[in-house]
């Protein structure tokens, strides 16, 4: 009995650790700013962990069949504990988790304390069950008013946002069911919701936050490679959530002003 | 103390109806609470099998069930989630055994307050009954998650089952809070005021100590999350607007105006991480007990195990915000949460390592409470370990929401705590029902539970760093997530396996309840208080002695003692240490 516990959790450790370690399943090559360290984070992350669980799951089997009751047993060690012990196993994972969490605090700190630069693309995102919506403010850089009263899902783009036409400011603003973004530039992201709480998922940037109603959240991110990159819902927000997926385009500088200038001239 | 016994003690009842179902017998009622909670563990345990089969084989229709929509499968998850977290983790450790156990082993002759204790199980058993009626309700059960959050569960037209189901929903939490309360207060008190005489705090059993603070969890958890409760029906019928701003459902103005979405997640999650730890102290507290009992050895550092749990209650209640870190609360904030999250893995290092050094040196008896105790100790080691990286807001970006969380807390609060249930319930049988269960059957139901619940939880892991999102009715709209299928379908056949082997346990519980070999008043050569009375216990406990206790609560393997225990009521002296 010993040996089979024994042995079904070490072999548990080592399937488990195996598809860690082997990367079988991971995340998808980072392609911002912050992916790396946020990677770098992750790393060192998975390895003090690893390595906690190997030698407790380890210890664990191997002392279930090392002191099984067998007739040939001796005494138990009577003992009621160690007091060294115990202070230098606390001091010790103190040390440890404390100390993981200093270091990762720089990459929260960067993308949240502080506004975006300037010169970044405003871009703002609306969720809606089940859609999202991206936003520019077009050549005066400033996005016009919204009015909840006008909000028409079934129309899509500006009509399903709410765009109010007659507001001077919103003349130019663009609203499209794809984000386009240029590459290497900074995005300075405003995040809504009309309805319910949604969550604005891109795995390949490393970036997340909820787009909540009431709420106007700023973020920025930097996008470093041209390419297709998918958004998930991931807040649960209605019988379609499943399927409230949206697409990025990160495209060159000439790309993207190109798609703007098209879209401009498709409005009029 | 002394005179607690004369006060509290009521005469046995006569008649089926007030021996059986209004019971003020806290022995009785802690198995009506047992029986409860089996029965939503059966009933939480299919709806995930039907959200297993839907994700596989989403076309795929069902005798009596017939065809999952995606909104069926909302309504599965959620129901899942709030059958096990309130009515199977809350309820069948503190409830059930705490109930049964507590009094007889601080050596008292029932609950401070029988009456109490009689209408909290029945709130409860209401509040069960509530959250069944929702799925035969017009629109059916509610889709808005175990964790409600508003506006999705204050608005009746934001998908199905949001009208008169998600009332039912919150109305039925919000009885279960009621109960809750009316529990921990009788659990507090009687901590407190029924010990027996020589039964110091220090001299508790560390199950008593698990129950205590979960006790006090429970009180200071279960009121917010009750007002909370509140809140949210005034916003769903009558107009308020505590949780919902200014709002556009599907081209429709709704009439709120000024409500703060988060305040809904500061309150739930303020209940919520504590409500972690009201399922999953329970569990240590057995695992210490069973572990030194079949190890025959003193627990290693009985106090700092005693302060660990201290600090774990005292810790959950600063972290709630770890939840929180992309709902757009102040991203400064995020940086106090996580450091209290990531100090919370210090008491329960604390914990694992002095499990480890209690089994070495033992003579470790397998048998299967043993068993289980040693899978507990397995499960909250994996669990606990994907903690720090979620506590760290940095990774909890690429994480959030994802399979990653549900493979952490299923290992955890889900699988640990059952396996803290499971212990409990093959320890303490015999002194339950007389008999004992059969040990082949329960190594069958170990082994199978053990690695099939590994092969279920531990690819979530690797789904969440792909990049998988839960709360996925499906998974063909996301080009990424498609090629995480096969993993997802590896796991529905082991939740096959290991949901088919625990009809195995429900046929060794009740065969071995009428059929199994006849137990000893003390099978397990332990040493607490329930194994000095007989089995099963008579109405008052003790059969109108008063136990007086003088030893500690694990005293084996006593160098110079007569056998390799000394029970904690007998006056024989124990080497000073």
């Amino acid at each position: 009995m010993g040996l089979a516990i024994l042995v079904l959790i070490w072999l548990i450790t080592f399937f488990s650790t195996y598809f860690f370690a082997a990367k079988t399943w991971w995340l998808p090559r980072g392609v911002s700013t912050s992916a790396p360290w946020i990677d770098h984070q992750f790393a060192l992350t998975f390895v003090l962990m690893g390595i906690v669980f190997v030698v407790a799951q380890v210890s664990l089997g191997y002392l279930v069949w090392k002191y099984r009751a067998r007739p040939s047993s001796g005494p138990v060690r009577y003992s009621h504990g160690n007091t060294t012990l115990e202070i230098l196993w606390t001091a010790l994972t103190a040390i440890l988790f404390i100390g993981l969490n200093l270091m990762g605090s720089n990459v929260w700190a960067h993308e949240r304390f502080e506004p975006a630069k300037a010169g970044s693309v405003p871009v703002e995102v609306t969720g809606m069950q089940f859609a999202w919506y991206f936003r520019y403010p077009g050549a005066d850089g400033k996005f016009g008013q919204t009015d909840p009263k006008l909000i028409d899902p079934s129309s899509g783009n500006e009509a399903a946002i709410g765009l109010n036409t007659s507001d001077p400011a919103a003349k130019d603003d663009i609203v499209a069911g794809t984000m386009f973004l240029p590459v290497n530039r900074e995005v300075d992201l405003t995040l809504r919701a009309v309805d319910v709480i949604h969550s604005f998922f891109v795995p390949s940037f490393r970036f997340k936050q909820d787009a909540v109603p009431g709420l106007a959240i700023r973020m920025h991110f930097t996008p470093t490679e041209v390419g297709d990159y998918e958004i998930a819902c991931a807040e649960l927000c209605g019988l379609g959530h499943y399927k409230m997926h949206g697409m990025v385009k990160v495209v060159s500088q000439e790309d993207f002003d190109r798609w703007l200038a098209q879209r401009e001239a498709d409005k009029q | 103390m002394a005179t607690t016994a004369s006060i509290h003690a009521h005469a046995a009842p006569q008649g089926f109806i007030r021996k059986y179902i209004f019971s003020l017998d806290h022995k009785v009622i802690g198995l009506q609470y047992y029986f409860l909670a089996l029965t939503a563990v059966f009933v939480g345990m299919f709806l995930s099998l039907l959200m297993r089969i839907h994700l596989i084989w989403p076309q795929v229709s069902l005798p009596l069930v017939g065809e999952i929509k995606p909104e069926t499968y909302l309504s599965l998850l959620t129901m899942h989630g709030t059958i096990m977290v309130f009515f199977v983790l809350t309820t069948a450790p503190q409830g059930g055994f705490g109930n049964y156990f507590l009094p007889i082993q601080v050596g008292a002759p029932d609950m401070a307050f029988p009456v109490l204790n009689m209408l909290s199980f029945w709130t409860t058993f209401i509040a069960f009954v509530t959250i069944i009626a929702a799925f035969f309700v017009t629109g059916g059960a509610p889709l808005h998650g175990w964790t409600g959050y508003a506006p999705l569960s204050a608005l009746p037209n934001s998908g199905p089952g949001e009208q008169l189901g998600a009332d039912l929903w919150v109305a039925s939490i919000a009885l279960f809070c009621i109960a809750s309360l009316m529990g921990a207060l009788n659990f507090i008190t009687t901590t407190l005021d029924l010990r027996a005489k020589g039964m110091t705090l220090m001299r508790m059993p560390l199950t008593c100590w698990s129950w205590f603070i979960t006790a006090i969890l429970g009180l200071l958890a279960f009121g917010v999350l009750l007002s909370a409760g509140i809140l949210l029906l005034l916003d769903r019928n009558l107009g308020t607007s505590f949780y919902v701003p200014l709002v556009v459902v599907n081209g429709q103005v709704m009439g709120h105006k000024g409500g703060s979405p988060l305040l809904w997640q500061h309150l739930f999650w303020f209940f919520g991480h504590p409500e972690v730890y009201i399922a999953i102290l329970p569990g240590m507290g057995v695992t210490s007990q069973v572990i030194s009992t079949f190890s025959r050895k003193p627990i290693f550092g009985y106090k700092a195990m005693a302060y660990a749990l201290m600090a774990i209650g005292l810790l959950g209640f600063m972290v709630w915000g770890h939840h929180m870190f992309m709902s757009g609360m102040s991203p400064y904030s995020a940086f106090a949460f996580s450091i209290m999250t990531m100090a919370i893995g210090v008491p329960s290092a604390i914990k694992t390592f002095n499990w480890l050094g209690t089994l070495w040196g033992g003579r470790i008896r397998l048998q299967t409470p043993m068993l289980f105790a040693i899978g507990f100790v397995s499960l909250f080691v994996s669990g606990g370990l994907s903690g720090p990286f979620l506590a760290q807001p940095v990774l909890d970006i690429p994480l959030h929401d994802t399979y990653f969380v549900v493979g952490h807390f299923h290992l955890i609060m889900g699988v640990a705590a059952i396996f803290g249930i499971f212990a409990a319930t093959y320890y303490w049988f015999p002194k339950m029902f007389g008999r004992m269960m059969n040990e082949r059957l329960g190594q069958i139901h170990f082994f199978i539970t053990l690695a099939g619940t590994y092969a279920i939880f531990m690819p979530m892991h690797y789904l969440g760093l792909a990049g998988q999102t839960r709360r996925y009715s499906q998974f063909t709209e996301v080009a990424y997530q498609t090629k995480l299928i096969p993993l997802q379908t590896f796991m529905t056949y082991a939740a096959f396996v290991t949901i088919g082997v625990q009809l195995v346990f429900l046929f060794n519980l009740f065969w071995s309840m009428f059929k199994g070999p006849k137990a000893s008043d003390n099978p397990w050569e332990a040493t607490t208080l329930e194994w000095t009375t007989a089995t099963p216990p008579p109405h008052d406990n003790f059969g109108g002695r008063t136990p007086v206790v003088y030893h500690g609560p694990y005293e084996y393997g006593v160098p110079g003692a007569a056998r390799d225990y000394i029970m904690q009521t007998d006056p024989a002296t124990v080497p000073s240490h």
